[in-house]
C-alpha cells in the first residue's frame, strides 16, 4: 500500500488532496487533523518520518488561479532515515485566521523553523514555547516575505530610512 | 608662512609617512567578500608589503576598519559600536559593492551603503573585488593617510 493511499484510508476527509509526481508525494491536510497526521507519520513503523527536513510557507495572494483560495500554505518536508522516503505535507490557512498548531513537541527543530515562518509570513503557531521573531529584529513591523510587503520599505535601526 | 608652520608641515609629512606603512586593520567580515579579503591578506598578494600585514582583532588596537561584506539593518548598531570603539586617528574602508551601496540587495534587510551609518574613506567596488582592486584601494588609503593634516 502506498503512503498516500494509506494516509487517505486512515484519515479520510482530513486529507484534502493528494498528489504524486515522479515519486514526489504531496498531501494537503486539514488544519484540525494536522498534528494527528504528523504524529502518525513520525510514529508509524511503516512511515517512520523521523526528520523534519524543512518547514516553510507560501503566500498565494494574487497567484494566478488561486485568488479566491486560502492565502497561505504552510509546508512540511518529512524524511525517513530508516526507509529513505520523503513526504510533503501542506496546510492551507487564510489571512484572517493565520494560525497552525505547533509541531515543536514532535520535532524540536520545528522551534526555529516555526519562528522563521512567523517572522517572514506572520503565520502564528499555537502552542509554540517561544514565539519570537527569528531573523528580523524585535522593532521590525510587518512580515517581509508577504507578497504585499512594500518592496522599497526600509526599517533601519540606525541611519536614514532610504 | 613662518618658521613654525614649516616645522609643522615637515612633522606632518613624517607622521603621515610613518602611519601609512603601519596600518593595523580590523577586518569586520560578514559575508563572501571575506574570502577575497583572506586571499589578499595571504602570501600570494602579501599586504605586508604595504605595512598592513597584521590585522588586530580588537577595534581598540586598530586604526583602519575594513568592512568586508553585506551589512544588515540588524548588524548596523554593532558596526557603529565597533567604529566608536576605535581610537583616533581612524579610517574606514568599504570593501565590496554591498558595503558601498547595498549592491543588489535592494531589500528590506540590507543597509544601502555603510556611509549611511559611519564615514567612509575608501570605497572598493566589486562583487567581490579582486585582490588587485583591494591593493589599489589600500594604496589610495595610504596616499590619503600620507597627506592628512595632523591635530596636535
Amino acid at each position: 500500500m502506498t503512503i498516500l493511499a494509506g494516509l487517505q484510508r486512515r484519515f479520510g476527509d482530513a486529507i484534502v488532496e493528494t498528489h504524486e509526481h515522479r515519486g514526489d508525494l504531496t498531501v494537503v491536510v486539514a488544519r484540525d487533523a494536522l498534528l494527528a497526521v504528523l504524529a502518525h507519520c513520525r510514529d508509524d513503523a511503516a512511515l517512520a518520518f523521523d526528520v523534519l527536513m524543512d518547514l516553510t510557507a507560501v503566500d498565494y495572494v494574487k497567484f494566478p488561479g488561486r485568488e479566491d483560495g486560502p492565502r497561505f500554505e504552510v509546508v512540511y518536508h518529512l524524511f525517513s532515515i530508516a526507509h529513505t522516503h520523503r513526504l510533503r505535507l501542506k496546510v492551507r490557512v487564510d489571512e484572517d485566521d493565520a494560525h497552525v498548531p505547533s509541531a515543536v513537541a514532535l520535532w524540536p527543530i520545528a522551534n526555529w523553523l516555526e519562528r522563521e515562518v512567523w517572522d517572514m509570513f506572520g503565520v502564528r503557531f499555537e502552542g509554540h514555547p517561544d514565539p519570537r521573531r527569528l531573523l528580523m529584529y524585535e522593532e521590525f513591523v510587518g512580515h517581509p516575505l508577504r507578497k504585499d510587503y512594500p518592496i522599497n520599505r526600509r526599517q533601519p535601526l540606525i541611519g536614514p530610512a532610504s | 608662512m613662518g618658521v613654525g608652520s614649516f616645522f609643522t608641515s615637515k612633522l606632518d609629512e613624517a607622521i603621515g609617512w610613518a602611519r601609512k606603512y603601519s596600518i593595523f586593520q580590523y577586518p569586520f567580515v560578514t559575508a563572501c567578500c571575506g574570502m577575497e579579503y583572506m586571499a589578499t591578506a595571504c602570501s600570494h598578494y602579501d599586504v605586508d608589503r604595504f605595512g598592513a600585514g597584521l590585522p588586530r582583532f580588537s577595534p581598540r588596537q586598530a586604526d583602519v576598519l575594513f568592512v568586508v561584506g553585506t551589512i544588515s539593518h540588524k548588524m548596523a548598531p554593532v558596526l557603529k559600536r565597533i567604529y566608536d570603539q576605535m581610537t583616533e586617528p581612524k579610517w574606514v574602508v568599504a570593501f565590496g559593492v554591498c558595503t558601498c551601496t547595498g549592491g543588489f540587495y535592494d531589500n528590506y534587510a540590507t543597509v544601502q551603503g555603510i556611509d549611511t551609518i559611519i564615514p567612509v574613506d575608501v570605497y572598493i567596488p566589486g562583487c567581490p573585488p579582486r585582490p588587485e582592486s583591494v591593493i589599489d584601494g589600500l594604496m589610495k588609503l595610504q596616499d590619503k593617510i600620507a597627506v592628512q593634516a595632523q591635530r596636535y
